[in-house]
């Protein structure tokens, strides 16, 4: 399953003008809402207790698998912004190579404005679920794991 | 919208002097609902600690010069007003904290390690801030002695059957919550304590929530530890009450060696201080001690009483606009309340309501507000709370509702 990637700059810059369009707090929210809402929900089996990042109030639930040299993410969670706010996370992530990973700034965040909302990362947990993406590429890109292998 | 008032209790008069509630917030008046949490401090609290700071700042008890004693002087003023706003015996029995929790575990660490043993029950509630559970889990699992759990109800109240049947010359101490953070109930501590004392335990009763909102006596109440913090009743953090009852004070060992605490120190053999010094070692927090008098003070002046009405008020407003939000429960339904309303909205989650009041500038507190093992019992991942203190508006709360209807609308 190779499509071609966009870079992570490019889907970044997509995000960052849809956004730029919202000129209310309430319209980047209901975007953010609605991203969660069409984020595929995780399967049952993904999540369980292994994958869950914990944060204070909502949870999260992470899964990763390894194909073909890149990093696949699925996600979700029981509170819908912090749900939209993981959409955006995958889009831009997921599907890229370990190092490309592991490299990302990520700063469409502060662009779009969201960066209040990520510094309550006690509360959202928002902080540790982009450290656990990246641990998910560094400990592929560490392990040098088979490449056509799925881990979850 | 209500806007009733009480004669002499001028909500706009108690606002000018808080100046934080003039805060705008995402272009919007900030609407403060998350005094449980922590209360916000008046002008004359503000002014203490700057005071305190710019013209008698030294280390207490020990130095001959002015400043010294004036220093010592303010401190040793606050513990009796302290003494006063709980009405126990003597300023002796008034030790400071960093907070409630601080209290609850000195009393772990130093009368639990010694009066408990193996065997040995520990009664709690099941509507306790974890502060109230994990030091007596800690010092049970030390000891071997035994936690019990009273139950409860659906309404949010305790299971007060089950808690009698639970006392028996095993109980050794009742450690119970006031009024519930998450809850709002208030419980029938007088009772409770009654029913504890001819069981032969002690009680430790933590005040957290109710000394902001209800008279305090403990002398009446009959506990024999009581705890509050500062920052809960308009004062500065990291400054709280431990009251305990002098014969047990007397006979509990010191929670921490240092300075202050001891009276003579050799390498052989130190004996201890007085009571309350005993329990103070270490320079402590002198500035936010003094200062808490004038919280106190402020409390005072303002009426207790007329404080609680408005509070009462507040409440009952709240919880009959609220039913107008659709999908929404309220969570604590005891008769007997102080100005809390915790609530679930169906099918959204807590923080994204959160989040959303937020961005209208009102903030509450979502989540389990440190009560996990209320939110397993009626089976929830946590709840939003509203609560209110002596400044808050019919208005607020009007604000609030609709805030809440905008997130529904916006999560559906």
């Amino acid at each position: 399953m190779m499509e071609s990637v966009k870079s992570m700059r490019e889907t970044e810059a997509e995000i960052v003008e849809a956004f730029s369009l919202f000129d209310s707090w309430e319209e980047k929210y209901e975007y953010i809402i609605d991203l969660g809402k069409r984020l595929p929900p995780l399967e049952d089996a993904g999540k369980k207790p292994e994958n869950v990042i914990k944060g204070c109030q909502s949870t999260v639930w992470l899964v990763a698998d390894y194909r073909g040299g890149r990093v696949y993410y699925r996600a979700d969670s029981d509170a819908v912004i912090v749900k939209g706010l993981i959409s955006m996370l995958i889009q831009v992530l997921s599907g890229h190579t370990p190092d490309e990973i592991l490299s990302a700034r990520l700063e469409f965040i502060n662009e779009i404005g969201m960066m209040n909302h990520l510094a309550q990362t006690r509360s959202n947990g928002l902080l540790a679920m982009i450290r656990q993406m990246k641990n998910y590429a560094l400990a592929y890109k560490g392990a040098g794991v088979n490449e056509n292998g799925r881990h979850e | 919208m209500e806007t009733a008032t009480f004669p002499g209790f001028d909500v706009m008069a108690i606002r000018e002097k808080f100046p934080i509630l003039g805060r705008q917030l995402n272009g919007r008046q900030l609407v403060y609902l998350d005094n449980a949490a922590t209360s916000q401090k008046p002008k004359a609290v503000i002014d203490a600690l700057v005071h305190y700071y710019s013209r008698f700042n030294a280390n207490i008890h020990r130095g001959i010069h002015t400043l010294a004693e004036e220093a010592t002087a303010a401190y040793e003023a606050t513990r009796v007003t302290v003494q006063q706003f709980i009405r126990s015996a003597s300023p002796e029995e008034i030790i400071f904290t960093r907070g409630a929790t601080e209290g609850i575990n000195l009393v772990a660490y130093t009368w639990g390690r010694t009066c408990l043993g193996e065997g040995d029950e520990v009664v709690l509630s099941g509507m306790e801030h974890h502060s109230n559970i994990v030091p007596w889990q800690m010092v049970c699992q030390e000891k071997k002695a035994v936690l019990r759990v009273v139950p409860v109800t659906p309404t949010g109240q305790l299971d007060l059957e089950a808690y009698h049947r639970m006392l028996s010359p095993k109980t050794k101490l009742v450690a119970v919550v006031h009024a519930s953070n998450s809850l709002g109930t208030i419980n029938p501590v007088r009772e409770m304590i009654a029913a504890a004392h001819r069981a032969g335990a002690v009680v430790l009763i933590d005040g957290a929530q109710s000394a902001v909102h209800l008279e305090i006596d403990v002398r009446e109440l009959d506990c024999d530890f009581f705890v509050f913090s500062g920052h809960k009743v308009y004062g500065p953090t990291g400054v709280g009450v431990l009251y305990g009852r002098k014969t047990l004070l007397e006979q509990m060992p010191p929670f921490m060696g240092g300075g202050e605490m001891i009276r003579e120190v050799t390498f052989e053999k130190t004996t201890y201080n007085d009571l309350p010094y005993k329990y103070e070692a270490g320079t402590p927090n002198i500035a936010d001690t003094v200062a808490l008098k004038s919280a106190l003070d402020f409390l005072e002046q303002t009426g207790k009483d007329r404080i609680r009405r408005h509070e009462a008020a507040l409440l009952a407003y709240a919880t009959e606009q609220l039913q107008a939000v659709k999908g929404l429960t309220i969570i604590g339904n005891a008769p007997e309340k102080v100005s809390v309303v915790s609530f679930t909205i169906e099918n959204l989650h807590p923080q994204d309501i959160g989040v959303l009041l937020d961005n209208q500038g009102i903030a509450v507190r979502t989540g389990h507000h440190c009560t996990q093992p209320v939110m397993d019992y009626f089976r929830i991942p946590g709840t939003v709370r509203a609560s209110f203190a002596l400044y808050n508006t019919f208005e607020e709360i009007d604000r609030l509702v609709a805030g809440l209807q905008k997130a529904v609308k916006m999560l559906a």
